[in-house]
């Protein structure tokens, strides 16, 4: 490592920062104090790692220095007069470092970690603050970084963070150890956090899809790190083994224009195998404790999608029965509208219809809805309920590469509508 | 001598490299590789998958599998690589050349005792 190259102290810092930060928070029960802390403890890092070389353990020597720091500031304060810059406190390091690497290889580190991902999951706080607060703390993302994947002025989110900061300082986050029932709920709430953060990279499409793809990729950073932390949670093996499948096939989703480029047209070549095998040992794992939950079930779908080297080789059966499960453990209406696609390649568009028409009155302004509908049409030959149909989902899409994708059904449509009619003449 | 060199670092850091620092660490690494096997000395190399993915079997009665890796160790075993070289000298320059290819973390030499190369075509 060349020591005074900052983009590996830069990588240094950004991996010990959850650590820190949750040990910081920890200690000074206030999440500004801690972010405080730490952004002091960075900057002497900055300083001083170039010249002595970074320490053999990162996050141990930035809690002790932003910890030191801070207390300085406090006692400065107090006398009200500045005392002289003070090196001397941090020079020998070395033997406080391991004493303290030593009690944080003890259980308090993943408990200080899961609480700083979980003070951003609070109930109170909407979707969009939560996973902003995540990205911020969690991640430490800049403000302007985030601003940037939301589409949103920094002014704008900087508002939103601080906004959500005071919620939670309000909000009384619990210090002490959490029992085992607590623990396992707030594991649940961080992970549904983690799965929205992906969420808003991978519903990304046109211009913004390499703005927000950072978006997959911190998600999928802290999924490993929660991991990591609870190596035996089959349902956070889930959880990491569908974000990794899902983002493998990042490169082939979108055409050179920005628009979606569905599962059965994309060139596999282009999926990230990496990623997959990854995601596939991770699924795999998590079967073998047979508690089946939600993540596991769409990673499970999610890899027979990604074994199959051509659409036709997709197991439609198996995913058909995956789906059936996912809707007895979260009965939803998208979950069944998922199901009757593959229901579509097992038993043909017809049952696939029969299955969807229910869902109507609850998916009445879901675009996929109209756009599932109008394929099972079209496919049964009924072409002018298939028009209605797409054209109801193009007046409900959310982005213009959706309306594209069926505008492009409605062309062939039209196409073979004039090929009928020629062929009458 | 056949020396399996065990590459040890920090699975959190290395996760946290960016694409770009991950292929010029991979390119600098290719260099030294480059120079071993056209001496004809580079048995295999493996980068192994993270630690998350790993499973433990410990063989009591009955086997015990457990999630994780082995040891929770500040540093994990990131991969390998088999090497042939008359001493322990020629292997540790070999560690060296890989070292400065890729810092951070730790190398651990062991000569290897029995060596089957297996059937699996690469």
């Amino acid at each position: 490592m060349t020591t005074t190259d900052t983009a590996w102290i830069d990588a240094a810092l950004t991996s010990a920062r959850p650590q820190a930060v949750g040990a910081l928070l920890r200690y000074f029960r206030d999440l500004d104090t801690a972010e405080e802390a730490f952004q002091n403890a960075c900057l002497r890092a900055l300083k001083t790692w170039p010249q002595n070389g970074p320490p053999r353990d990162a996050a141990a020597w930035l809690i002790m220095v932003g910890r030191n720091v801070a207390i300085d500031e406090v006692r400065r304060n107090r006398r009200q007069r500045p005392l002289p810059e003070d090196d001397q406190a941090i020079s020998d390091l070395d033997d406080a470092e391991e004493e303290i690497a030593e009690r944080l290889d003890g259980s308090h580190y993943r408990d200080d970690i899961l609480r700083l991902l979980f003070i951003c999951c609070h109930p109170e706080l909407p979707a969009t603050q939560q996973i902003a607060l995540a990205l911020r703390i969690v991640s430490g993302l800049t403000v302007k970084q985030i601003a940037r994947a939301f589409l949103v002025s920094e002014a704008a989110m900087e508002q939103r963070i601080t906004r959500a900061k005071a919620r939670v300082a309000e909000a009384n986050v619990p210090f002490e150890t959490p029992g085992a029932v607590e623990r396992s709920e707030r594991l649940a709430a961080v992970a549904a956090m983690i799965y929205l953060i992906f969420n808003e990279g991978y519903s990304a499409s046109g211009d913004t899809v390499e703005i927000r793809k950072p978006l997959c990729e911190e998600a999928i950073r802290q999924a490993r790190l929660l991991l990591r932390l609870f190596q035996s949670e089959p349902e956070i093996m889930g959880l990491t083994s569908l974000l990794l499948l899902q983002h493998a096939r990042t490169d082939a989703r979108f055409a050179a224009d920005g628009s979606l480029i569905l599962l059965d047209d994309q060139d596999r070549s282009k999926w990230n195998q990496k990623l997959i095998a990854e995601g596939s040992a991770l699924i795999d794992k998590a079967v073998r404790h047979r508690q089946s939950g939600p993540y596991q079930i769409q990673a499970a779908i999610a890899a027979l999608h990604s074994r199959a080297e051509k659409p036709e080789d997709t197991d439609w059966k198996q995913i058909d029965l995956l789906y059936g499960a996912l809707e007895l453990v979260q009965p939803s209406p998208v979950v069944t509208l998922n199901r009757a696609v593959a229901v579509s390649k097992v038993r043909g568009p017809e049952a696939a219809l029969e299955m969807i028409e229910p869902l109507a009155p609850r998916l009445a302004n879901y675009f996929h809805f109209f756009g599932v509908r109008g394929a099972f049409l079209m496919q049964l030959g009924r072409n002018e309920e298939a028009r209605v149909a797409f054209d109801r989902a193009i007046a409900l899409a959310n982005t213009s590469a959706e309306a594209a994708h069926i505008r492009m059904h409605l062309d062939r449509l039209m196409r073979d509508s004039e090929i009928a009619k020629i062929s009458k003449k | 001598m056949l020396y399996a060199i065990l590459c040890y670092h920090d699975e959190d850091l290395v996760g946290s490299w960016t694409k770009e620092q991950d292929a010029a660490v991979m390119q600098k690494l290719a260099v030294v590789q480059d120079k071993l096997t056209s001496q004809g000395r580079l048995g295999p190399v493996a980068r192994l998958l993270p630690t998350t993915a790993a499973t433990t079997l410990r063989k009591d009665d009955p086997p015990l599998v457990l999630d994780g890796p082995y040891a929770e160790t500040k540093e994990q075993l990131l991969g390998f690589y088999l090497v042939d070289c008359n001493n322990l000298d020629e292997a540790l320059e070999v560690a060296r050349d890989l070292g400065a290819a890729n810092p951070g973390g730790a190398y651990e030499i062991r000569p290897v005792g029995l060596f089957v190369p297996g059937s699996r075509p690469a």
